[in-house]
């Protein structure tokens, strides 16, 4: 009997590791972040478009909002940006930009030429305000709920379909949650 | 003892391009340096997920190494600095899984396929002990080349 059941179970168990580990749909670049459910990380950075205005988590506090972190640098943030107009359109939650490892200039002339779907973006040449968040590649797009605390994290660019299927759904818990 | 002096001189020539890496330079301190390098070397660059950010070229690991260079500086411990990375990047980042209850299953497999491996063995020994000695080796077939006895069977 042992002889017949242990190579089957050994065979079932390689296949239910095969099958959660050789899923094509999974990005095995992207990490679960350990920031889910924590307080998002403070910040306090100069709007990119405007350096005499600051853009700050203080100002956001009691509201839930899309954090985005992209860079002039980064391929996938201009395929994104096409979504992210459309999705600022919606006028959902603001947009809070985080453009990092930049430019001033050559952020300012991307959100001219492409369109600018954020409410605010914030500006961070020296990667503190990412590293707080524990970014390592753009675009990123975190979900902050009314009491300041990340609820979820993307990684990779936005499209419509990821913004209908697993944002609005969280928006609209987060906001009744804060209510 | 002289074979020191070109490893100590090979030593200094990378710490040269370990260093030529960053704008910042070296930290004085040199106690504080041995543990900036051992850290950076433990700690793993996100964005080329098999290079330490000792190692990585990229931007993200040369801030992060600013990071730690800041820490150190600022008279953090070693632990402070791992937290401050897991808390941000989660345990992936760590090159070196540290011994918790949710990481025993990692360190402990090892232990558990040896010990199944030497139970195999056992029962294998086992068993063949008890077989009987019918294909032990007469004198003269013992001159014979050495491999499995399969002829005779």
């Amino acid at each position: 009997m042992w002889k017949f059941l242990v190579p089957i179970a050994a065979f079932l168990g390689l296949v239910v590791l095969f099958v959660l580990g050789l899923n094509p749909n999974r990005d095995i670049r992207a990490l679960p972040s350990p920031l889910i459910g924590k307080p998002a990380p403070a910040f306090n950075l100069t709007d990119v478009l405007d350096p005499s205005r600051s853009v700050s988590s203080t100002s956001l506090q009691g509201q839930v909002y899309v954090f985005n972190a992209w860079g002039t640098w980064c391929v996938a943030c201009r395929e994104e940006q096409e979504a992210l107009l459309q999705i600022a359109q919606q006028r959902v939650v603001p947009i809070i930009g985080l453009d990092f490892m930049d430019d001033r200039t050559k952020a300012q002339r991307w959100l001219q030429q492409l369109g600018n779907p954020y409410t605010a973006v914030a500006f961070d040449p020296e990667e503190r305000t990412a590293i707080e968040w524990g970014v390592y590649g753009a675009p990123e797009t975190f979900l902050v709920d009314a009491k300041g605390r990340i609820v979820f994290k993307f990684i990779s660019p936005l499209t419509l379909d990821v913004w209908q299927k697993e944002f609005l759904p969280r928006i609209e818990a987060a906001r009744k949650g804060g209510a | 003892m002289k074979y020191w002096v070109p490893i100590v001189f090979a030593l200094t020539l990378c710490a040269g391009v370990a260093s030529a890496l960053d704008v910042n330079g070296q930290i004085e301190d040199p106690v504080l340096e041995t543990r900036y390098e051992s850290i950076t070397k433990q700690l793993r660059c996100l964005v080329c997920q098999n290079e330490s950010i000792a190692d990585s070229n990229v931007q993200l690991a040369a801030d992060l190494r600013r990071q730690v260079r800041e820490m150190l500086l600022a008279g953090q411990s070693d632990a402070a600095i791992f937290d401050f990375m897991t808390a941000r990047y989660g345990e992936f980042v760590r090159f070196n899984t540290p011994v918790e209850a949710k990481t025993l299953w990692i360190w402990g497999s090892p232990f558990v396929l040896l010990l199944i491996g030497a139970l195999v063995v056992f029962r294998v020994m086992r068993a063949r002990s008890r077989m009987p000695l019918d294909d032990e080796p007469t004198p003269a077939s013992a001159e014979g080349p050495p491999g499995p006895s399969s002829g005779s069977r």
